[in-house]
């Protein structure tokens, strides 16, 4: 008899674990946006300059590394593209090739990753260590709800740095692909920018737009719904910030997926 | 110096972790002006009564009152009111680490008061040299010694001048000098601000030294509230097992204990 109940017994906890995980990190999400339209009324703002200084450490400070990883993204792509088309003699469908798969996909998907392992980790660090060490319980009995304190600004300063850390990567991934393929395709550089631009419509980059927000919501959700449901000390911070990463790049993962079947249907 | 008006009542208090009774029909009351002690072993349930009357716990049953307010039924609004008059000191200090000393002291006032910026500066600096901390607010609460991160929250505790302030273990983990220090300044907050405040320890010789009255918890129950020489002389056994450091024999009994050993799940007692 164990050995039926036991498996049902352990899968059953493991579904209520994760509807009660999703159901607070959708609470947050609704809690913060109360707080944004609502909360100066109730004695609750959410703070501008708490949300510009997240939105340095998720943002500006997140410039160089991402500028890196899209320049060597863009010449990956450039590298495989000249390789696989000109197979076929179709070197002159490089461009658009690259210029459709680094706005609509890659652009949207490496910063994602970036930042989740980033500012991901770091928000359920920071929550996670401060609910160990009590500071947690010390705003609320302050009177300041750690929800509009600690999660909205992040929240907000992650849902507009994201897409803008997407652009600037789609746009530097485009220079990579330009500096390695320009030459093998016998153009200049200034040449292969121009035609990708003359290439690129408006959807292509609303796609990746679209789903930068969406990544967005699901790394801050994650990290900081991860990090106030940190116990057991200096270990449960560790094993928050692991488990948020992990949950993070897994879940943007499917999403993208999900997102790019529809969208292209 | 005792007035009549209860400002924490306290009525058949329960709470429960899981399947673990923890208080049990825990009655209790403060009133102005008083410095009650809240003392017990470990695992006695004090933690979670301190837990419960600052409202991060919501009462499974009975009821808690402070300032007149039904914590376990009041709005956003009132629940805030009544943040606004008490003030708390954290075991482990619970500064902000991102802050400043002067920033921590200084948060409940930017975040809950419309001062402007020259008068929140003064007034925490104000606080800080109540608790022998001025010149400090540069520091950051990583650079501070354990006596001086109890005294810097027990400024940021009263930086709004509350009514009734808690005090959860003022003298764990601080030498005997620093802690007999911060007793005396418990003594001065009650005399110079007339305050209220609620003190949870564990330690003996600081509980007889601030106490007007103490509260024993012990497994859940409160075991006798007086004044000091009372409990001094208290006829209960466990109570005097506690004052005179005593171990405790429990009781075997031996169904539950064979129990515990082969069952898988078996409830603990």
């Amino acid at each position: 008899m164990d050995a039926i109940t036991r498996p049902l017994e352990s899968l059953g906890r493991a579904t209520l674990k994760s509807l009660a995980g999703t159901g607070h990190a959708a609470m947050l999400l609704v809690e913060s946006i109360g707080f944004a339209l609502t909360g100066w009324r109730r004695g609750q703002p959410v703070r501008v300059p708490s949300v510009f200084e997240q939105m340095r450490q998720i943002g500006v400070d997140a410039l160089p590394i991402t500028a890196l990883l899209a320049l060597v993204i863009g010449i990956m792509l450039g590298i495989q593209f000249v390789a696989a088309l000109s197979e076929f003699g179709a070197q002159s469908q490089v461009v658009i090739a690259v210029a459709k798969s680094v706005t609509r996909e890659f652009g949207a998907l490496i910063t994602a990753i970036l930042v989740a392992g980033r500012s991901g980790s770091a928000l359920a660090a920071r929550i996670g260590s401060m609910n160990v060490s009590q500071e947690v319980d010390a705003l609320a009995v302050i009177g300041i709800d750690p929800v509009r304190y600690l999660a909205a600004p992040a929240l907000f300063a992650m849902l507009l740095m994201l897409p803008a850390l997407t652009i600037f990567a789609d746009a530097i991934a485009i220079f990579g692909a330009a500096v390695y393929s320009a030459p093998a395709l016998n153009v200049t550089p200034g040449a292969y920018i121009s035609q990708t631009l003359a290439l690129l419509t408006p959807g292509d980059i609303g796609q990746g737009l679209a789903k930068s927000v969406v990544f967005a919501i699901l790394i801050s959700l994650i990290g900081i719904s991860t990090g106030f449901s940190v116990s057991g000390g200096a270990e449960g911070v560790g094993r928050a910030t692991t488990r948020s990463v992990v949950l993070s790049i897994c879940y943007i993962i499917v999403a993208d997926m999900i997102f790019s079947f529809f969208l292209n249907r | 110096m005792v007035s009549s008006l209860p400002l924490i009542e306290v009525e058949k208090l329960e709470a429960w972790y899981g399947r673990r009774r923890i208080l049990k029909n825990v009655d209790f009351n403060v009133h102005a002006g008083e410095i009650r002690v809240i003392m017990g072993g470990s695992g006695s349930g004090k933690s979670t009564l301190l837990r419960h009357l600052l409202g991060l716990h919501r009462p499974r049953s009975g009821t808690i009152k402070l300032l007149g307010v039904d914590i376990g039924h009041a709005d956003e609004a009132q629940m805030l009111g009544v943040r606004r008059q008490i003030g708390v000191s954290f075991q482990g200090g619970a500064l902000l680490t991102s802050l400043s000393v002067g920033d921590n002291v200084a948060l409940p006032l930017r975040e809950m008061t419309r001062l402007d910026e020259n008068t929140i500066r003064i007034m925490s600096r104000l606080k800080l040299e109540v608790v022998n901390l001025g010149g400090f607010q540069e520091l950051m609460p990583a650079q501070l010694s354990g006596g001086m991160i109890k005294r810097a929250a027990l400024a940021r505790a009263i930086v709004m001048d509350p009514k009734l302030l808690f005090f959860d273990e003022p003298s764990a983990g601080l030498d005997p000098v620093v802690s007999a220090e911060l007793d005396e300044l418990i003594l001065r907050l009650r005399d110079a601000l007339r305050m209220t405040i609620v003190v949870v320890t564990h330690e003996l010789e600081s509980a007889f030294k601030i106490a007007d009255t103490i509260t024993v918890l012990d497994q859940g129950e409160i075991l006798m509230t007086d004044t000091v020489d009372k409990v001094r002389h208290a006829n209960n056994e466990r109570i005097q097992d506690l004052l005179n450091r005593r171990p405790r024999e429990t009781p075997v009994d031996a169904d539950a204990y064979l129990r515990r050993l082969t069952e898988e799940h078996a409830a603990p007692v």
